[in-house]
C-alpha cells in the first residue's frame, strides 16, 4: 500500500516522534530504532512499560543498533534533535518545555510507571501539532487518552493495526476512543519513518 | 478530559500567587509540568473548577492542608531502588561507623518509608544506638503517618522484594509487628527518629549532618530552586558528610560539582569537600 502524501507531509513536519507500547511492542520499536538515520532531524521519545527493579538491557541493545544518539531520560535533561530518549522505569517522563524533560514519581496510571498517557498528554500540551505518535501492541488501555490529546492538539496519531498486534488491546483502545487518525501495519509505519 | 478540570499556565501562575499570599508557601520555582498535573488531579478528585479551587483556598483554610497533600507527591516505598541501599551500605555506612554519633536528615520524607529504611539499615549495621534520623516534609498530614510508622500489609509485601534485592539479611517483616492487615515498625527503630515540618524552599539550616538523603524531591524543582536547596544541604553537612539524591537526579551546576566528590555516579551519592 502506498502511503498517502498527506501523512508523509505531516510526519516530515513533526519535531517530536513518540513511540508507546507495552507487551508485544518491543520488537517493533526495536525495528523502528534500527531504521532511523543519524540525521533524522527529530527528537524521539520511547515509552515502553517496564517492570520496576528489572534491570533491562533495552538501552544497551537499542544503542548498539541505533545510528542516532540514545539515552535514558534523567531529570531536566535537554531535549535535543537527532537523539532517542527512553523513559526510565519507575518514573513518569514529563515534558517541561520544548527544550527540557522532567520526571515524576507520582501514582501509576493503568498500573504503569512510566505511563504512556502522561508523556503523550505533556507532549500535546507543549509541542501542540508538532508531534507524530504511534501506539503499538499492549495489554491495557494506557496511551489511548494521551493519543487523543495529541490528536486534539493537531498532531499526527497512528495506531498499530490491532489485527497484527500480539496484544491488540492497547491500539484497539485508541481506535475505540477515535484517537488514531491512521491505523497502519508495522511495515507501513517503518516505511513512513523512511520518508 | 472534562473541560472544567483544565488549567492553563496563566491560571497556574495566579493560583501560585494566591497560595503564597494566603499561606506563605512558594511554589514559583516548582516544575510546572508536574505541578499542572497535580493541580488538575485535585480539581478532578474534588470536582472543582479553577474558580471553585480558588474559592475553597480563600474561604476554607483547612482545605489548604488537603490541597498541599494532593499537590505534593507522596508516593514512596521502603528500600526504593535497592541498588542505592546496597551502595549506601557498602560505601557510606562503614564511614558512619567510625563516628561517635551521626545525624541523618531525610528531607522530603513523606510518610516515613525512606527514613525507616535508613533506620533498618543502621540497625543491621549495629549503628542504631549511635545515630539519629530527622525526617522532614512540608506536609503535616504525611508527617503524622510517618510518626505512626504503620503501613498496610499489602504495602509491606511489595517492599519485601526491594528488601531482598538490597542484600539485607532476614526479612522485612522482622522489623515490624503485624496486627490484622497492618504492620507497625518496631519501637526501637522509631526511638531514634524525629519527624518535623521543614520547607526546603523557605526554611534554613537546622543542624549539622553526616548524611542527607533527599531522593526524588529535586525532580519537582526547577534548576534555580535545586541550586538554592543544594546550598542549604551543603551548609547543613559536616565536613566530608554525604549527600544522596535520587537515581535520576544529578548535580548539574558546575559550581556545586566542584564542592562535592562523586562517591557513586550511578546512585548519585556525593561527599562534601572544600570549605
Amino acid at each position: 500500500m502506498a502511503l498517502d502524501p498527506h501523512i508523509i507531509a505531516r510526519w516530515q513536519a513533526s519535531e517530536l516522534l513518540l513511540l508507546g507500547g507495552s507487551a508485544g511492542s518491543f520488537k517493533h520499536i526495536y525495528n523502528a530504532v534500527r531504521t532511523f538515520p543519524a540525521n533524522l532531524n527529530k527528537t524521539v521519545l520511547i515509552v515502553i512499560h517496564r517492570k520496576k527493579n528489572f534491570f533491562s538491557e533495552i538501552e544497551k541493545l537499542f544503542a548498539a543498533n541505533s545510528r542516532m544518539l540514545l539515552r535514558e531520560v534523567s531529570d531536566k535533561d535537554a531535549i535535543n534533535r537527532n537523539t532517542i530518549y527512553i523513559a526510565p522505569p519507575n518514573y513518569h517522563t514529563l515534558i517541561e518545555s520544548k527544550s527540557s524533560f522532567g520526571l515524576d514519581v507520582s501514582e501509576a496510571v493503568w498500573y504503569s510507571k512510566p505511563s504512556i498517557d502522561v508523556s503523550f498528554e505533556c507532549a500535546a500540551e507543549v509541542f501542540k501539532s508538532k508531534c507524530t505518535a504511534v501506539l503499538f501492541s499492549g495489554a491495557n488501555q494506557d496511551g489511548a487518552r494521551g493519543l487523543l490529546s495529541l490528536k486534539d492538539s493537531g498532531s499526527l496519531t497512528i495506531a498499530q493495526d490491532p489485527t497484527e498486534a500480539e496484544m491488540p488491546e492497547m491500539p484497539q483502545s485508541a481506535i475505540d476512543l477515535n484517537a488514531a487518525e491512521y491505523i497502519l501495519t508495522t511495515n507501513d509505519i517503518l516505511e513512513l519513518f523512511k520518508t | 478530559m472534562h473541560a472544567p478540570t483544565e488549567i492553563n499556565i496563566h491560571q497556574i501562575t495566579e493560583l501560585i500567587a494566591l497560595v503564597k499570599k494566603l499561606y506563605g508557601f512558594d511554589f514559583n520555582n516548582y516544575s510546572k509540568a508536574s505541578l499542572r498535573r497535580r493541580i488538575m488531579r485535585v480539581m478532578q478528585l474534588k470536582k472543582l473548577s479553577v474558580y471553585d479551587l480558588k474559592h475553597q483556598l480563600v474561604n476554607y483554610p483547612e482545605f489548604f492542608q488537603t490541597f498541599l497533600e494532593e499537590i505534593t507527591v507522596n508516593v514512596t516505598e521502603m528500600f526504593r531502588d535497592p541498588s542505592f541501599y546496597q551502595a549506601l551500605n557498602n560505601q557510606v555506612i562503614p564511614y558512619l561507623s567510625s563516628y561517635q554519633h551521626s545525624k541523618i536528615w531525610c528531607a522530603g520524607c513523606s510518610s516515613g518509608e525512606e527514613a525507616y529504611s535508613l533506620a533498618i539499615l543502621l540497625n543491621e549495621a549495629g549503628l542504631r544506638k549511635k545515630s539519629f534520623i530527622y525526617g522532614t516534609d512540608i506536609n503535616t498530614i504525611v508527617l503524622n503517618e510517618a510518626r505512626k510508622g504503620i503501613y498496610s500489609l499489602r504495602k509491606i509485601k511489595s517492599y519485601a522484594e526491594n528488601y531482598q534485592m538490597a542484600g539485607l539479611n532476614g526479612s522485612i517483616i522482622d522489623h515490624f509487628t503485624v496486627l490484622y492487615d497492618a504492620a507497625t515498625i518496631h519501637n526501637e527503630l522509631k526511638q531514634n527518629t524525629l519527624f518535623s515540618v521543614h520547607n526546603l524552599v523557605s526554611d534554613s539550616v537546622f543542624n549539622e549532618f553526616q548524611l542527607i538523603c533527599c531522593r526524588n524531591v529535586f525532580i519537582y524543582f526547577e534548576n534555580a530552586l535545586q541550586e538554592r536547596v543544594l546550598e542549604l544541604f551543603y551548609n547543613s553537612l559536616a565536613p566530608l558528610g554525604f549527600l544522596c539524591l535520587g537515581t535520576k537526579e544529578t548535580i548539574r551546576s558546575e559550581a556545586f560539582r566542584k564542592r562535592f566528590k562523586v562517591i557513586n555516579q550511578k546512585e548519585n551519592i556525593y561527599q562534601k569537600i572544600g570549605s
